[in-house]
């Protein structure tokens, strides 16, 4: 079922509309249009539809219009021309009163920089929605906690965002637009702002809330991979026009232009791919506090023979292997310090596949990932080759 | 140039429109000027009336805990206050208070809301904006000279000029601070479905709040500035007596007096910042 429908929606910012929409017309450039006219062209014609339940993707590099095109749909930014339809209903030229109703029930957005109120609790914060809609204390305060219960960040409630480390932050930011139960979710560059590996968490958490809720989601990003990841259909952006739509597979195998060809090509390499994009989560020891029957143990519980050793700033000592963990502990060793080896190969989180793979073949150990000393996280062989190998089919199966 | 070009008369244009003015309203500015020497002086009576010593305690308690339970400002209240009752000035002090506590008020009323419709319209900013400045670099003295033709001499005429002079930094700061609300805030208010009163009220002013504080308090020490020099219209308070201490070229009771003033604006300075402080924390 069509959900959301655009047509033909154009946003020129600035003076001179008419004219700078006829020279987008003659395939002008952005810059070139600037220049003549003054005007700043944000989308060109931009025409789609999304269907219920259906995660659609933006994608675009920074000044491709994608951020312009999402604010349009629940008119942040009014469109110059053109017409949206959500449910059959033409938002473009709806009333004051009408698109405010739209807002508090069709659909809820998430921020790039989370956009949490600072001066409201996590709780206020979740019930902001539910709050303007006139819902009393009760129930508003329930749907709140329940919203946040699911987040996993009940227990923080009263705190403040500042008090939260992003990832939480864009939790509770998520957590805010689904206590409004909206049909839409716009979220635009939700998980731009996040570290690598907490971006992954959340994009599997909102594939996993995805496949109970089944809203239909607008997701903004500038990150290929994600697109991949996350998007049932992706839309590619260019200077506020939309190169090309169509499935992750689609786009990769058969893409409709030039520039979609760069695009994707690129990401196609191993010389795109970096360690951060493909390192795994460290499993790790604290050589300031934990003693070898700790280790054992944290060995037993996630299955490895091997666990890196970092102090307690994080910084990367070296590695620790079962075998000297268990001589350890039978001496009654109460630290791990004689047992931890020093001669680990260790990467920046820049490196590109392609440099590490000549590395992992003659690392007996895992590669640690670092930055400034601190542990980012581990490249293991299994993940590199799958790494590779997907790329290869052209990365569709991630 | 005098003889090629006559001198427009300015002078004389203000003036009757002046006389107009003070002429249409004068009835308007009788009652307002009698209901304001009636509110004023009984505010002035009654914190007179109450002892001293009693207010001085009061004063130092409310300090330490605005402060969050520090000495500093608690101590030098108690002491300072003190000095001004020992000096003999403590009626003064009060009339002071009273034209203080009513020109801030007044100005922060009207001056929040116009600041919030500059905030709102790039129109209204445009047209408040020079008037603001106009009146900030005007030097205050010339105010006295409509504050005496509307309302004559004595206390109002000293609140009136007081306003005039003390309300540009709550609209300024009022409308930076309703401008400074971080842009996504405001969207995502919007995208909820915020009311415009929804908006102003539960993110706009609680995130301009520490501005508009700032604001408030020099709008609060214009106001007493001002206050000082009204008293060359008849105003009462320490004021008064610096003037009476200038004419008389006395220097020992206008060093006292201004002394009193400096420990009265340390004391309220430091009252309204710690008041934005324990809001924003």
């Amino acid at each position: 079922m069509e959900k959301i429908k655009i047509e033909h929606v154009s946003k020129v910012f600035g003076k001179h509309i008419p004219q700078a929409l006829e020279l987008v017309k003659q395939q002008k450039s952005k810059t070139a249009i600037l220049k003549e006219t003054g005007a700043t062209v944000g989308v060109y014609d931009a025409s789609f539809t999304v269907n219920e339940g259906e995660i659609f993707v933006i994608m675009g590099l920074s000044g491709s219009g994608k951020s312009t095109l999402i604010r349009l749909l629940n008119r942040l930014i009014e469109p110059t021309d053109g017409n949206i339809y959500i449910d059959g209903q033409n938002i473009s030229t709806m009333g004051k009163e009408e698109l405010r109703t739209v807002r508090r029930n069709k659909m809820s957005m998430v921020f790039q920089n989370f956009g949490l109120f600072p001066h409201r609790t996590l709780l206020q914060n979740t019930e902001y929605g539910l709050e303007i809609r006139g819902i009393t204390k009760n129930e508003r305060q329930a749907k709140a906690e329940q919203a946040l219960a699911n987040a996993g960040l009940l227990a923080y409630k009263d705190q403040y965002p500042s008090q939260l480390s992003g990832g939480m932050q864009q939790r509770v930011g998520l957590a805010r637009a689904l206590a409004n139960d909206p049909e839409i979710l716009l979220m635009d560059e939700a998980f731009s702002a996040l570290d690598p590996l907490i971006r992954k968490e959340m994009q599997d958490e909102l594939l996993e809330l995805q496949r109970t809720l089944k809203k239909t989601i607008l997701f903004i990003t500038h990150d290929l991979n994600e697109a991949l990841r996350i998007g049932d259909r992706i839309a590619i952006m260019k200077d506020g026009s939309i190169m090309q739509i169509g499935t992750g597979e689609e786009i990769l195998s058969n893409p409709a232009n030039d520039y979609v060809r760069t695009f994707v090509e690129d990401v196609d390499r191993s010389k795109v791919l970096t360690a951060e994009n493909i390192m795994v989560r460290p499993i790790y020891v604290n050589v300031d506090l934990d003693g070898p029957t700790v280790a054992l143990k944290r060995m037993r519980e996630e299955t490895v023979s091997l666990l890196m050793a970092v102090d307690k700033n994080r910084h990367l000592k070296g590695y620790i292997t079962a075998d000297d963990a268990l001589d350890a502990a039978k001496k009654h060793e109460q630290t791990v310090h004689r047992i931890v080896q020093s001669e680990i190969v260790t990467v920046p989180p820049d490196m590109l596949l392609h440099d590490i793979l000549g590395l992992i073949y003659n690392s007996p150990t895992p590669i640690a990932v670092v930055k400034d000393e601190r542990l980012l996280g581990v490249l293991i062989r299994g993940v590199v080759i799958e790494a590779l190998s997907t790329n290869e089919e052209g990365f569709a199966h991630e | 140039m005098n003889n090629l070009l006559p001198t427009i008369p300015v002078a004389s244009w203000v003036e009757s429109a002046m006389e107009w003015f003070t002429n249409q309203f004068s009835a308007f500015f009788t009652v307002i000027k009698d209901a304001g020497k009636f509110v004023m002086e009984h505010v002035t009576g009654w914190l007179i009336s109450v002892p001293a010593i009693v207010l001085i305690l009061l004063i130092t308690i409310i300090a330490f805990f605005i402060t969050g339970k520090k000495l500093g400002l608690a101590i030098f209240s108690f002491i300072g206050l003190l000095f001004i009752y020992n000096q003999g000035l403590w009626t003064q002090l009060m009339e002071t208070t009273t034209l203080v506590l009513f020109s801030s008020v007044i100005s922060i009323v009207i001056g929040i809301p116009i600041g919030i419709l500059m905030s709102k319209s790039p129109v209204a900013e445009n047209i408040i904006k020079p008037i603001l400045d106009f009146m900030q670099t005007m030097p205050g003295f010339v105010y006295l000279i409509p504050a005496v033709a509307f309302f004559g001499i004595g206390v109002v005429p000293g609140v009136f000029a007081s306003v005039i002079f003390a309300l540009p930094p709550t609209v300024r700061m009022t409308n930076l601070g309703i401008r400074q609300v971080p842009k996504e805030l405001v969207e995502a208010a919007d995208s909820y479905g915020s009311t415009a009163g929804q908006k102003l009220w539960k993110v706009e002013i609680p995130l301009a709040k520490s501005t508009i504080m700032a604001g408030i308090n020099q709008t609060v020490m214009l106001s007493l500035s001002m206050v000082v020099i009204a008293s060359m219209i008849g105003s009462p308070g320490l004021g008064r007596e610096v003037l009476t201490a200038l004419q008389r070229t006395q220097v020992g009771n206008g060093f006292v007096a201004g002394l009193g003033l400096v420990i009265f604006a340390i004391i309220i300075d430091r009252f309204t910042q710690s008041l934005n402080k324990k809001k924003t924390v």
